[in-house]
């Protein structure tokens, strides 16, 4: 603990800029990434239900 | 030319509304993001006290700021739903409670960040502190709770009088430096004024202004995911381009 309060001391731009704005940049990049892939799955199940009425209108006219 | 807002609060109508506003709002957001940074790391000075780890509240201020309007209005929204019966309201509380939550740990953890080389810790039981830890918490609890009811409408109304409740917190957060003998420190910016140095103030209203931007343009991607979700069973959503591919 020691050596860590040293070192922010000799550093602390880098302290600052990793600790807090990395950290807050890659908690928005995990977020956008996720939103992403949240739209991405239920466009897909949309699209599966929507294939799968369609279908099931065809067997029933057929 | 009126214009009927009411139209808009039809997801139907905002889904469209919400596709072509999120462009706009991310790429705001990143131009900002970039012109706080380089206006916080280069153009600021070096505070007199505080060195270099002052930057840090370039992140804290606005993070801590949006936490708190952000669930005033997820709670809003939530109020709205559970007394109007408007399936857009709670659709949007859910997708604000994410965003609130990662704003309050962005606040929680930048605030430690910023306590370790001022007040020598990461942590204290302090008012400000810990009524933050307790958005924190109210915030997950709406998520968990509403991810633990089936029903859709019924996970809304529980967690809509959840986020109504919790909002007493919010004024407790705001006022807890005044009310409290606490370490934190009080507000800097005042409506009587500010004695911070200007390309210090350019810096954080800037990034204020990018994170709110950042939130509004998630928040209205996540609303849209639930939209499509939750009307999926609908013929519009059937007839929408993006589900036709």
């Amino acid at each position: 603990m020691i050596s860590l309060d040293i070192w922010m001391r000799e550093n602390p731009l880098t302290y600052v800029w990793f600790g807090s704005y990395a950290v807050a940049l890659l908690i928005f990049a995990i977020e956008i990434a996720m939103v992403k892939h949240k739209r991405k799955i239920t466009l897909q199940q949309v699209r599966l239900m929507r294939n799968a009425g369609d279908d099931a209108r065809d067997e029933g006219i057929a | 030319m009126a214009i009927n807002w009411f139209k808009y609060s039809a997801p139907t109508t905002f889904y469209g509304l919400a596709g072509k506003m999120i462009p706009w709002f991310a790429f705001s957001a990143a131009i900002l993001f970039a012109i706080g940074l380089y206006i916080g790391f280069f153009v600021a000075p070096t505070d007199a006290q505080q060195g270099e780890f002052y930057r840090i509240m370039f992140i804290h201020v606005p993070a801590s700021i949006l936490s708190m309007f952000l669930y005033l209005i997820m709670a809003g929204y939530a109020a709205l739903g559970l007394i109007f019966n408007t399936r857009l309201s709670a659709m949007m509380a859910t997708a604000i409670a994410p965003t609130g939550a990662l704003f309050a740990l962005i606040s929680l953890w930048t605030g430690a960040l910023w306590g370790k080389p001022m007040w020598g810790t990461w942590w204290l039981w302090d008012a400000r502190l810990t009524s933050e830890l307790i958005l924190l918490f109210l915030y997950l609890g709406f998520i968990a709770l509403h991810a633990s009811i089936d029903d859709p409408r019924r996970a809304d109304r529980a967690a809509a009088l959840l986020a109504i409740v919790g909002s007493v917190n919010v004024p407790i957060i705001y006022f807890s430096v005044k009310w409290w003998n606490t370490l934190h420190q009080g507000s800097t910016i005042k409506f009587s004024g500010t004695t911070m140095h200007i390309a210090m103030q350019q810096a954080m209203f800037t990034m204020l202004a990018a994170c709110w931007l950042y939130a509004i343009a998630v928040v209205l991607v996540r609303v849209r995911s639930i939209i499509l979700e939750r009307e999926r069973n609908t013929t519009w959503i059937a007839d929408l381009p993006e589900v036709k591919q």
